[in-house]
C-alpha cells in the first residue's frame, strides 16, 4: 500500500540552513547535508530545499548542496526556488535533484511546466502553489504572500496537472506559521479537482494536525520546515503518530 | 567491479552515489570492453521504451548485454528493468532484451488510482530471492512508473499493491529487475544493492 508522506524542507541560503526568513535577523544555523542525513535518519520519505538566495554566485552553491546531499542522502530531493527555466532544471536534476519545484515563474509563464515535463518528465515537475482566501475562495499570492497574482488557485492547480506537474506543493498563506492545523478546506478544495499527488504545507504545529491531515483530506503527503528544524517534533514522532491512527507510513526504525 | 552502463537515458549518477556510499568498486561506462570485463553490470533507464532501446541500439550495446547477461549478475532498474522482457507496448510495440520471459504494459489500476504509480510503497515476497535476503516483508522502497511488467509469477520475487499487483523485484536465473529505484529507497534498497554487490 501507498505510504503518506512527510517531508521536511530546509531553507537555504548560500549553502546554509537558515531560519527566520519573515523576521528582522536571519539566524545561520547549520549545514544543509547534515541537516538532511538527520532527517534522512528520523525516516524523511523526502527531503525539500527550499533555495532563497537572492544573489547568482549562490545558485552555484546550491547545486553543491545538492550535489553533496545526493552523495549521503538515499531518498527522493526536491529543490525549489528561484527556478525560473529548463536550464534550471537540467543544471539541479543532473546535480541530484530527483524533482524541481516551481512556484512564481509558473505563475507568470506556465509554459515552464509542460516544457519540463515534456523533457523531463513529469515526476520530476513540482508546482508550488501559495494559496491566500480571498471572499469565498483561494488566489495565488507570490513573493512570500506579498503581491496578489489575482488568479484562482483551485484553477491553476487544475491547470497546472494539464500542463504536465507531476505533483502540487500547495501552501495555505492563511495558517502558515500559525500552528493551528494545516487549511483542510484548501486542500479539499484542490484535492478535489485534481488527480494528480497534492503536499500539504503551512500550520501544522502538534502531532493531531498531521493524521487530521491525511484523515480529512485525499494529501499524500504533509511538508514542515519550522515544526522539524526546531526539533518541536521529529519525522520519527509524526510516524509513529500516524502509524497508530492507522495511515499507512514508511518507518525506518 | 560492477559497470553501470551508460547508453545516454538513466539517472546514473544516483546509482553510482550509492554504490560509492556502499564502497563498492564500480564504473559508469557505454564501452562493450567494459561491459564484458565488468564482473556484474546495472542497467538503469528513465524515460520512454522504444527510445531507450533505440539508443542502447546505437550505442552497440544491446547484444554485448544479451550475451554477458548469461555469464553474469545483471539488475535493471525502473526502465532498465522493463527493457529486461521481451516486448513493450509503450508507444507501440518494441522488443526488449528478452531476457525475462513477459511483456511491459500500460497499469490498469483498480480504485481510481492514478498513474503514474509514484512514490513508498511495501514489498510483499513471492518467490525467493536473494536479493530480498536484507529486506522484510511490507518494508517500503520508491516507485515511480507507468508501465509494469507482466509475467509468470514464477518470475516475481516480490510484488507491491497498488489497486493491482505491481511486479516489483523480477528475476530469472542471474538476471534481477527492480520496479521501485533502489537507490533511492533508503536502507532497503541499499541493502538490495549491497546483496547484489555480494552475489
Amino acid at each position: 500500500m501507498l505510504a503518506k508522506r512527510i517531508i521536511p524542507c530546509l531553507d537555504v541560503r548560500d549553502g546554509k540552513v537558515v531560519k527566520g526568513i519573515n523576521f528582522v535577523g536571519i539566524k545561520e544555523v547549520g549545514d544543509p547535508v547534515e541537516c538532511a542525513e538527520e532527517y534522512n535518519a528520523q525516516g524523511a520519505d523526502e527531503i525539500c530545499f527550499l533555495d532563497i538566495t537572492a544573489t547568482h554566485e549562490g545558485r552555484g552553491t546550491m547545486v553543491d548542496v545538492v550535489r553533496r546531499t545526493a552523495q549521503r542522502v538515499f531518498v527522493p530531493l526536491t529543490v525549489g526556488g528561484g527556478i525560473s527555466s529548463v536550464d534550471d532544471f537540467r543544471e539541479l536534476l543532473r546535480s541530484g535533484a530527483d524533482k524541481v519545484s516551481v512556484n512564481s515563474a509558473a505563475v507568470r509563464n506556465p509554459q515552464l511546466i509542460h516544457d519540463a515535463a515534456e523533457i523531463f518528465g513529469s515526476q520530476c515537475v513540482v508546482v508550488a502553489i501559495d494559496a491566500k482566501k480571498k471572499g469565498d475562495s483561494w488566489t495565488v499570492v507570490v513573493n512570500g504572500g506579498r503581491i496578489d497574482m489575482n488568479i484562482d488557485a483551485v484553477e491553476w492547480a487544475k491547470k497546472a496537472e494539464e500542463l504536465g506537474a507531476g505533483e502540487i506543493l500547495l501552501t495555505s498563506m492563511d495558517t502558515d506559521g500559525m500552528k493551528t492545523g494545516f487549511d483542510i478546506e484548501l486542500l479539499n478544495a484542490v484535492c478535489d479537482v485534481v488527480k494528480i499527488p497534492v503536499i500539504a504545507s503551512g500550520g501544522c504545529g502538534t502531532l493531531e494536525h498531521f493524521s487530521e491531515v491525511f484523515q480529512k483530506t485525499k494529501a499524500s503527503a504533509a511538508l514542515a520546515a519550522s515544526l522539524f528544524h526546531y526539533k518541536e517534533l521529529t519525522v520519527s514522532q509524526v510516524k509513529e503518530h500516524l502509524e497508530e491512527n492507522n495511515i499507512p507510513v514508511r518507518r525506518v526504525d | 567491479m560492477i559497470t553501470i552502463i551508460d547508453y545516454g537515458a538513466g539517472n546514473l549518477f544516483s546509482v553510482q552515489n550509492a554504490l560509492n556510499f556502499l564502497g563498492v568498486e564500480n564504473n559508469i561506462s557505454s564501452k562493450a570492453e567494459d561491459i564484458v570485463s565488468a564482473d556484474k553490470l546495472i542497467l538503469p533507464g528513465v524515460g520512454a521504451f522504444p527510445d531507450a532501446m533505440r539508443m542502447l541500439d546505437e550505442a552497440g550495446l544491446t547484444e554485448v548485454i544479451k550475451d554477458e547477461a548469461r555469464k553474469k549478475p545483471l539488475m535493471g532498474i525502473c526502465l532498465g528493468m522493463q527493457m529486461l522482457f521481451d516486448k513493450s507496448y509503450e508507444f507501440g510495440e518494441t522488443e526488449g532484451l528478452g531476457l525475462i520471459p513477459g511483456t511491459v504494459e500500460l497499469m490498469h489500476p483498480a480504485n481510481d488510482l492514478v498513474i503514474p504509480h509514484i512514490g513508498w510503497n511495501s514489498l510483499e515476497k513471492n518467490e525467493p530471492c536473494k536479493l530480498l535476503e536484507t529486506v522484510n516483508d511490507g518494508d517500503y522502497v520508491y516507485f515511480v512508473h507507468s508501465y509494469a511488467a507482466v509475467t509468470d509469477s514464477r518470475n516475481v520475487a516480490a510484488y507491491c499493491d497498488y489497486g493491482m499487483k505491481v511486479p516489483a523485484l523480477v528475476m530469472s536465473g542471474n538476471v534481477y529487475g527492480c520496479q521501485f529505484h533502489p537507490e533511492k529507497s533508503g536502507k532497503t534498497g541499499l541493502g538490495i544493492l549491497k546483496t547484489f554487490a555480494s552475489l
